[in-house]
């Protein structure tokens, strides 16, 4: 990539950072600044109090498995929507992209609507002893919920940018579809994937709205992180409601690194293959 | 790019500002969240009142959430000129940061309460459990549920109540009333934010056996919602809840609305006040107005939170307060 | 029932797993997507028509719905240009801290809803930062329009950088390097290259981050004051007839949203159909 012929370096990287700054890391230094309230021991107490790591466990833990289960079904749907022509495909594909546009909140009361034992699904699953609405199970399903568009919209122009002649190539090589898949559809996908997991487990980490009427809310069992920081508001403890915001961000801003870097590795992991 | 944020920020401002000020007299209620249906009676009459009076017209702004979020607000710059909330607590949080007086509650009758309430009982129709009292409420196979104290104000009252409760059996004493409450929330499988939400899980979603409600709220859950599928269950004893209303003194001064807000919560006292309260199922205080409605209203033996616990700040402290006996209940432990 | 992509003869067995696959799909997307959309409907048209138009022409409704598109129209070209300016930079040069300038732009995403509209108010609310200053100059921004766009802009900042982003690093620069070899100005450029190559990517970046602007709850719900008629976007007014236990209401407002959700998404797909070609054109790889 050549830098000295394009313009703009200055200017596009000063507005963005600019703006970043005033709207994301101004606000943010505002939280940390107050976080600092309550002390090193008072964040030590807070952090390792059992109900906090509970909360934790929950919202992280949860988000790291729905924006896996994300990861399978955003590719099966993204791969169907791109590969497949089938009557309602564009439909499908529009609607993909609802859990943007629901209200979180409408979100929540819907789903919580849905999965209750006296819901549309919920009547069908209490019977089998799986309950979903008000147990972790109905975080999980509230979660996928809000990230699965993140999966398939990166992927969908990904996969249909993908060069046919490489599957084509493979195949008259002699290489079984699932080979072809695994072997070579697979590995090139990966930075999408892990772009599309980074922003659907982003997302799903603070979930509030769409949560908060599905999750029942029992400490140590269905509450999550951010209802304990409206519970410590509710005390006008900002500091303490502070320090837990700082410490969800920098979990997730910790994870979020980790994915950009798992990205770079594998941009040139694939640079070098080709 | 900074400026020119600066300066769309207060060009907005001032177009919020101006549009507020162009009405003729304006006030600001913020309260919680079951008195919509209450001020939007409330404020209709007092305008009406106040239009003859003074031949100002007034009228007056609604913001409703949840009791504790609304007194943050006030704090962090909501210019509520009046605020009618669900406990003390959170008009003490207001007043601890200087916008009203810290002896509010004795500038306005009965506790600067003009009208009460009391924790009842929902329960389905029949009442399948044989819910008669709190201690059915502990008995196995039965479902409570009543929202998180933590979160909610009203639910304050609903523990309290539950509390106090343990308190007045025989032998009862903090142990025994701690041992009572903890078994109780054993018995929660939802704990909602707040009091509405709440309601919804037990109405709209059918869980639970009993709701532990304010009786205001579980009447007009019964007219609202309920074609009949609900019963109001009465325990042996429980709560006088008092939600409490206020004038923000720094507010008011700056919008030189002192005299229609006072004017305001006045009329909450007014005869006519009283029965708006009474047909919203709020207890009202003056003795004529509660004889009329007495039908609605069934005898029941109460304590105050005064009697049993002090007040709200000590209420509070001892137990809703972080590490405090709620949590040291280990609910869903 | 399946035509695949390109006419290629194609074995049974291939066709059932391309069946089972596309089975798979749509029983996921009609149990997790159409079935809460359907609720919404169902709900909001409980008790018939009529009802459901007078709850929606109600004056609490009306003022809500102008606010929200206010809000959406203030915030959205703003992200528009930001999302330029960071995908441009992002993709076009290198230079040190440029993963963590991506993550930076992805951190809105993790902040949750709750603590996005608490930063404002320890920024600008009575006890906050600016707070005191704001007051004693008379500009109102927390419980006012400015943070319910302020708050509105940071929830929906990633969307267009995150849809440029991949698409302008799988374009790659040999375009514009072209077009300035060849003389042309950096507008120019910007103009007749770079914009039409990124204006279906953008177009849905757009639509993105509109209909989460119109549909942020959490973030709003922190600044807004709940004051109804004047800082109620739709989304809060959801959730206070919702508590109200109007629940015709509540899902008519929400349906309005997921209505205008379905128009936008509307919108993209007969864009994307009617130019079609166009886009596959310059689809990166397309060429």
């Amino acid at each position: 990539m050549s830098k000295r012929v394009l313009p703009g370096f200055g200017i596009s990287l000063g507005v963005a950072l600019a703006y970043l700054g005033l709207i994301v890391l101004l606000p943010l230094a505002a939280l940390a600044w107050k976080a600092t309230g309550i002390g090193f021991e008072g964040l030590i107490r807070l952090l390792s109090a059992p109900r906090t790591l509970a909360a934790l466990r929950l919202s992280v833990g949860g988000a790291v498995v729905a924006a896996l289960i994300n990861v399978v079904i955003g590719l099966l749907v993204g791969w169907v929507l791109v590969r497949y022509r089938f009557p309602g495909r564009r439909l499908f594909d529009a609607l993909v992209d609802l859990p943007f546009a629901l209200p979180t909140a409408v979100a929540g009361i819907a789903l919580t609507t849905l999965y209750a034992p006296n819901g549309w699904l919920g009547q069908w699953l209490e019977p089998l002893g799986i309950k979903v609405a008000y147990t972790p199970l109905g975080v999980f399903v509230a979660m996928v919920f809000v990230g699965f568009p993140f999966v398939v919209r990166t992927l969908q122009p990904v996969l249909s940018s993908l060069e046919l002649d490489v599957e084509e190539a493979a195949e008259s090589l002699g290489a079984q579809r699932w080979q072809t898949f695994f072997r070579v559809i697979l590995p090139m996908l990966a930075p999408t994937l892990l772009t599309g997991f980074a922003l659907a487990l982003a997302r799903a980490v603070g979930e509030y709205g769409s949560v908060i009427f599905i999750a029942g809310n029992i400490p140590m069992h269905s509450e999550i992180a951010p209802l304990l920081i409206v519970q410590k508001l509710e005390q006008f403890d900002y500091a303490g409601a502070a320090a837990l915001g700082v410490a969800m961000l920098s979990i997730s801003f910790v994870l979020l690194v980790l994915v950009a870097f798992l990205q770079r590795w594998s941009h040139r992991w694939q640079e070098r293959a080709t | 790019m900074k400026k020119f944020i600066l300066v769309l920020l207060a060009a907005a401002g001032v177009v919020l500002t101006a549009a507020v000020a162009a009405k003729d007299v304006s006030l600001l209620n913020v309260s919680y969240d079951p008195t919509r249906e209450l001020y939007r009676q409330i404020n209709t009459a007092f305008a009406a009142q106040w239009k003859a009076q003074h031949s100002d017209t007034v009228t007056i702004q609604m913001s409703h959430g949840g009791s504790g979020k609304q007194a943050r607000s006030v704090v962090d710059g909501l210019s509520a000129d009046v605020v009618t909330l669900a406990l003390a607590y959170d008009i003490d949080a207001i007043a601890d940061h200087g916008l009203l007086a810290k002896d509010w509650q004795t500038k306005l009758p009965n506790n600067a309460t003009p009208y009460t309430s009391t924790i009842v009982f929902l329960v389905r129709k029949g009442n399948p459990k044989g819910i008669k009292d709190w201690a059915d409420l502990v008995r196995p196979g039965v479902q409570v549920v009543t929202p998180n104290p933590k979160s909610s104000g009203g639910a304050r009252w609903n523990f309290l109540a539950a509390w106090g409760y343990a308190l007045k059996q025989p032998g009862g004493s903090d142990a025994t009333a701690k041992a009572y409450v903890s078994e109780l929330f054993k018995h929660v499988p939802v704990l909602d934010t707040g009091a509405r939400g709440a309601t919804n899980t037990f109405v709209q979603r059918g869980i639970g056996d009993v709701l532990i409600a304010w009786e205001n709220e579980a009447l007009l859950a019964q007219r609202q919602l309920g074609n009949n599928a609900f019963e109001i269950v009465v325990p042996s004893v429980t709560i006088v809840a008092e939600p409490p209303v206020a004038v923000v003194d720094s507010n008011v001064d700056k919008h030189g609305t002192r005299a229609v807000a006072q004017a305001y919560v006045e009329f909450l006292y007014s005869p006519q006040g009283q029965d708006i309260a009474a047909k919203n199922f709020y207890r009202p205080r003056a003795s004529d107005v509660a004889a009329r409605y007495a039908s609605q209203f069934p005898v029941v033996h109460t304590f105050t939170l005064a009697e049993l616990f002090g007040d709200w700040r000590k209420a509070q402290a001892k137990f809703f307060n972080d590490g405090a006996v709620f949590d040291q209940l280990g609910v869903g432990s | 029932m399946t035509v695949p992509l390109r006419s290629r003869p194609v074995a049974w067995p291939r066709r059932v797993l391309h069946a089972v696959l596309i089975a798979l799909a749509l029983v996921f997307l009609l149990l997790f997507l159409v079935m809460p959309l359907a609720t919404v409907f169902v709900e909001a048209f409980r008790q018939g028509v009529a009802p459901y138009l007078d709850s929606i022409r109600q004056p609490e409704a009306l003022s809500a719905i102008k606010l929200t598109l206010l809000v959406a129209v203030l915030a959205v070209p703003l992200n528009v240009l930001f999302g330029i300016a960071a995908a441009w930079a992002m993709t076009r040069f290198q230079f040190r801290g440029k993963a963590l300038l991506g993550a930076l732009i992805d951190l809105p995403f993790s902040v949750s809803p709750v603590v996005s509209g608490l930063v404002y108010v320890l920024l600008f609310g009575a006890q906050g930062w600016f707070g005191p200053w704001l007051d004693s100059h008379g500009i109102k921004i927390i419980f006012a329009v400015p943070a319910l766009v302020l708050a509105t802009i940071f929830v929906t900042l990633p969307f267009v950088a995150r849809e440029l982003i991949p698409l302008m690093q799988a374009q790659g620069s040999e375009e514009e390097e072209a077009a300035r070899v060849l003389g042309a100005s950096a507008w120019q450029m910007f103009f007749r290259v770079t914009l039409p190559n990124i204006r279906w990517a953008l177009l849905y970046g757009v639509l993105l981050c509109n209909a989460r602007a119109m549909g942020e709850f959490g973030a709003v719900s922190v600044v807004s004051g709940h004051i109804r008629g004047l800082t109620t976007t739709m989304p809060l007014e959801v959730e206070m007839r919702y508590n109200e236990y109007e629940y015709v209401g509540a899902f008519a407002v929400a349906s309005l949203l997921a209505l205008l959700a379905l128009v936008t998404l509307a919108v993209k797909s007969l864009l994307e159909w009617r130019y079609g070609d166009e886009i596959a054109a310059h689809a990166p790889g397309g060429h």
